[in-house]
């Protein structure tokens, strides 16, 4: 099972390698990773992505909860939070092609920020399974290469989030 | 008034009252020494290996329940310092090892005798720092003080440069400290507690299990208290050993793959498992999905991590054990007359007669058995033992007889070869008039025996037994039960003469082979002063039994014939 992650921690020199060591030292997987610091200096916040059945999940987050530096831990379930994550995407585009990737960046509101005769690059932001299906529907075209955030989440509702 | 920085870690430890610690100089901390020479509040022991150092400092830690105190240099002596860290990570032991580091302006270059210890330790600490503004060396010992000692204990690296040492600032020692990534749990939740014994009152077959966690949260006392006002069976791991008297009728000895018949039967047909600050290692559950199979599971930790890690858990709860004892205590005061569990005590005493622990102690060759029995008897009632790991430390946490908490030190998670000699040091030295023994094998002893040298320099009075079997005795055990007596490397081979090695460091050296001499080599090395080494020449391929082989349910026991 898919859980995304978000751990508020010491903005503090390494703190993340305390994160990350936790999951490769206890087998932990890690599908993906992003980590700035917040409005407040003092903080960072990391989202993850992970996977795993439910005990393992319920490891993931003690074991987190467990470093001095972690402050907060919150498992986000998908009804009650927002998931955003941008790629940037360089795709082939060469005669015919050409109008069929600006296509499909319009219908995923991806904007073209670099363009040659041989290539457009898109950026696009959205929902991880939105971003995916305009991967998916430009690979074909020829992906020359790909770069993503990961996701970021935020909870859903008026409440913030602090330390 | 301004200091520096070595003068300031050297006042922190004073206002944490620690009087003994164990290091090791070198030229990052020599400006630490440099302070130390006139510095009187603290006696410095000097070992000859920062391995042993920390294991020193651990055994202190173990036995006196103070943070254990290390220094090593950096590079080499910080890497030396990684198993002992790591064996008191892994039993949860209150340290804080100091070690220096290259300048601040150098970190990261490969200068000389640098090493990325911080980097290297973080999975086997509890937390770790690095200084690097002599500002803040003052609050960050407060905070590692803090962090070794509360919660779930464990070991605190402080990682100090050089400059930071000779750098000069006002000494402020903060009175409390407020860390906001860490508030261990300590009063556990009262409507947990109170469904818990609820449904221990319930059990017809209840068993309680209890780690080493009780004796670190010095609550022996009260699990006694809970234990016999109940008449509940207590069954111990390794590092519970102690916190239960085993005197007592209620007391099942060790569980696991060499622990008791009676206890791992016990433990298999209850209905109410109470498992107190341990931990469910694997050498205690055997295979996972057959321990405990028919029985309800209450676990007490301070670590929440440790509910629910390996096995389910029915009731859990988090806190210091000793706050939540107290309160099972309270809960329970008055007795509950219509409770009746006699057909279970009846059914384990039943077990208990059918296999108690046994071995034969025929002919002249010793058994060890034999010898840990006998220095039992001939010992102070108080006093400490500190085991290596092996053969020798199954037999002593067998037949030994722990009554008391703290007068067992071993390296139970980590199972580190070489700990018992500078654990016992450390314990001397916090004793310096109790009755400390290093129990050990031939090969653990060969691991850390320049510690001889640290035991006569310091006066600390240490009686050394070593059972020597020349062989890597557990390994071997292995090997003929499950590879066909295949000894490979597991034949030290080599007969050392451990007289005259103990001799050539000036402590006593004793042997005996017979078993008919096995009192009075025990006896003469108790009665002579100063540090004594006891050489028990033994049944060469004698088996610690029972056992429980790896991967199997703690029902499918080989025992002793």
């Amino acid at each position: 099972m898919r859980h995304t992650i978000a751990v508020l921690v010491e903005n503090e020199f390494g703190v993340l390698s305390r994160v990350v060591g936790l999951f490769s030292g206890r087998g932990f997987n890690i599908d993906s990773l992003t980590v700035a610091p917040t409005n407040d200096e003092s903080l960072s916040r990391i989202s993850l992505v992970t996977h795993g059945d439910e005990q393992i999940i319920e490891q993931i987050t003690k074991q987190l909860n467990k470093l001095i530096d972690v402050i907060k831990v919150i498992d986000f379930e998908s009804e009650n939070a927002i998931e955003r994550e941008m790629v940037m995407v360089k795709v082939s585009a060469e005669d015919e092609s050409r109008a069929e990737v600006l296509r499909i960046a319009d219908i995923f509101r991806a904007k073209v920020i670099d363009v040659t005769p041989k290539s457009y690059t898109l950026e696009a932001t959205g929902t991880p399974a939105k971003v995916s299906a305009m991967v998916e529907l430009l690979r074909p075209l020829g992906l020359k290469e790909l770069v993503s955030t990961g996701p970021v989440v935020i909870g859903r509702g008026s409440k913030g989030w602090k330390g | 008034m301004k200091m520096n920085g070595a003068r300031i870690l050297l006042e922190c430890l004073k206002k944490e009252g620690i009087d003994t610690i164990f290091g090791y100089p070198g030229g990052t901390v020599i400006n630490l020494y440099d302070e130390l020479f006139s510095f009187k509040e603290i006696r410095h022991i000097l070992p000859r290996h920062e391995q042993a150092g920390v294991h020193a400092a651990d055994g202190y830690a173990r036995a006196t329940g103070k943070v254990g105190v290390a220094i090593a240099t950096s590079g080499p002596g910080a890497t030396n310092t990684i198993t002992g860290i790591a064996t008191a990570y892994m039993d949860s032991i209150p340290m804080v090892i100091i070690t220096g580091q290259v300048p601040t302006a150098l970190i990261g270059n490969d200068a000389f005798q640098e090493a990325d210890i911080i980097g290297i330790t973080r999975p086997c600490t509890k937390h770790n720092f690095l200084v690097k503004d002599v500002k803040d060396l003052a609050l960050i010992m407060k905070k590692a003080f803090y962090i070794a000692r509360t919660g779930r204990p464990g070991p605190v690296l402080v990682d100090l440069p050089k400059d930071v040492q000779m750098a000069q600032t006002v000494f402020h020692y903060p009175e409390t400290v407020e860390i906001r990534g860490y508030k261990p749990t300590v009063e556990g939740h009262p409507k947990q507690v109170e469904k818990a014994v609820s449904m221990i009152l319930a059990a017809k077959k209840p068993v309680i299990y209890v780690g080493g966690g009780v004796i670190l949260a010095n609550a022996a006392p009260e699990l006694a208290e809970l234990a016999q006002r109940l008449g509940i069976p207590v069954t111990t791991t390794l590092m519970g050993l102690g916190s239960f008297p085993e005197t007592d009728p209620l007391s099942l000895g060790l569980l696991g793959m060499h622990g008791t018949y009676y206890a791992n039967m016990a433990v298999s047909h209850c209905d109410v498992l109470i498992a107190v600050a341990a931990r469910f290692d694997d050498r205690v559950t055997g295979k996972i999905a057959s321990f405990a199979p028919h029985a309800k599971i209450v676990h007490i930790d301070v670590d929440p991590t440790s509910i629910k890690k390996n096995v389910r858990v029915d009731l859990p709860i988090v806190g210091d054990v000793r706050e939540v004892l107290l309160r099972m205590l309270k809960v329970t005061e008055t007795p509950d007359t219509t409770r009746d569990i006699s057909p279970w005590l009846a059914e384990i005493q039943a077990w208990k007669t059918k296999h108690p622990m046994s071995y034969q102690q025929t002919g002249t060759i010793i058994k060890p058995q034999y010898v840990i029995q006998r220095l039992r008897a001939l010992s102070d009632p108080d006093a400490i033992v500190a085991t290596d790991v092996g053969q020798h430390q199954m037999w002593t946490a067998q037949f030994f007889g722990f009554t008391s908490p703290r007068t067992l030190l071993s390296s139970g998670g980590l199972g580190t070869m070489g700990y018992g000699l500078p654990a016992a040091m450390g314990a001397q030295a916090g004793f310096p008039d109790r009755q400390v023994i290093a129990i050990c094998g031939d090969g653990g002893f060969q691991m850390n025996l320049q510690e001889l040298a640290t035991i006569v320099q310091n006066r600390l009075n240490v009686k050394i037994c070593i059972l020597n079997n020349n062989f890597l005795g557990m390994v071997r055990q292995w090997q003929e039960l499950f590879f066909d007596k295949r000894y490979s490397s597991t034949c030290m081979e080599l007969p050392i003469d451990f007289i005259k090695l103990a001799e050539a460091f000036g402590a006593t050296g004793l042997q005996a082979t017979k078993v008919d001499e096995v009192d009075e080599v025990i006896k003469k090395g108790f009665a002579t002063p100063g540090p004594v080494l006891m050489e028990f020449k033994i049944a060469r391929e004698e088996k610690v039994l029972p056992m429980v082989p790896a991967g199997a349910s703690l029902t499918e026991m080989v025992l002793a014939s």
